[in-house]
């Protein structure tokens, strides 16, 4: 942190905020990845206990999880394009490509509640055995996660109508993307461990 | 300067106007290159496992890797991080959590495994 005081007196105080804030977001997702890490743990000790119920193999139709995860992949592309927008100070095309990220978003949302209500409704719901248990809770993780973006999403498009590109409104935007990117290398493990391994 | 998620003040503070949110924006080709290897590597192992082409083993094998390759993608591509000054901090702590993780995963998963090979059978 020493090398962060030389340059104290130039003025460039709230450059080293953005700079700051982004970095303690960066540490609170690699602690969020803790997280994951402990609920992947779980899953991959659990799932093969299935009591006789559905096993994954049984359960998973992998064409819709390539659908989740193309809809959550190009949301990753979006968003970049968006903050390319939102450092060349484009307001309009933040706002459009942010758009576009929301609805992708938005859409792996609404797939990921078919498929729980699909599976309660064939009664293999978290209830049924350890291996769902610890499906549901992985995957709906994930899922609040990729929730609690989109909400954050609609707070920063409101903040950015209102106030514009200013310095604090980018540090959240660049947490934001941060944590959108993260979101979708969360769900490259949980495609391979819980989709693709589970098929096999 | 490229500077992501990056933390510190870069050696040349004065580049500030681009990182004074502490962001980086890459560019457009980057976004579009590294979406083509994430493509690549989400596409190859669905199609491995949709089509039965190896034995489970390998394929189980091959998606692993194949996973981790896209993990790595995305970081470089998307998160911007690389081995520039300005990311080093950013990166020791991914490093770090990364040995933690793999503690947890592979001390669960051995523990466990030997618990159920001793107890149950």
């Amino acid at each position: 942190m020493s090398h962060h005081h030389d340059h104290a007196g130039h003025d460039h105080g709230h450059h080293d905020a953005g700079g700051n804030a982004v970095f303690g977001f960066w540490v609170y997702l690699m602690s969020d990845c803790l997280l994951f890490s402990g609920l992947f743990a779980a899953y991959a000790v659990l799932s093969g206990a299935t009591v006789d119920g559905p096993t994954a193999k049984e359960l998973f139709d992998l064409k819709f999880v390539l659908g989740e995860t193309f809809l959550l992949l190009v949301s990753s592309l979006t968003f970049g394009l968006a903050m390319i927008g939102a450092y060349k100070g484009s307001r309009s095309q933040l706002l459009g490509w942010l758009l576009v990220t929301f609805l992708l978003g938005a859409g792996f949302l609404g797939m990921e509640l078919y498929e729980f209500n699909h599976l309660i409704h064939e009664g293999a719901g978290p209830d049924r055995s350890a291996f769902l248990s610890a499906f549901f809770t992985l995957v709906a993780t994930h899922g609040l996660h990729v929730t609690s973006g989109i909400i954050w999403m609609i707070v920063l498009v409101i903040q950015v109508l209102m106030r514009g590109l200013t310095p604090k409104n980018m540090t959240r935007l660049a947490c934001l993307s941060l944590f959108w990117h993260f979101l979708d290398i969360i769900w490259i493990g949980v495609f391979t461990v819980v989709y693709l391994l589970g098929a096999l | 300067m490229p500077a992501n998620p990056l933390p510190k003040p870069t050696a040349h503070p004065n580049e500030g106007a681009l990182n004074e949110a502490g962001g980086h924006h890459g560019d457009v080709r980057g976004y579009l290159v590294g979406f083509f290897w994430a493509v690549l590597l989400t596409v190859i192992p669905f199609a491995l496992v949709m089509t039965g082409f190896f034995p489970p083993g390998v394929t189980a094998a091959v998606a692993a890797i194949l996973a981790v390759a896209q993990i790595v993608v995305h970081l470089v591509y998307f998160l911007h991080m690389d081995r520039s000054a300005a990311q080093r901090w950013n990166v020791l702590v991914f490093v770090f959590t990364m040995l933690v993780i793999g503690i947890v995963i592979v001390g669960t998963l051995w523990v466990m495994y030997n618990m159920n090979a001793n107890m149950m059978h």
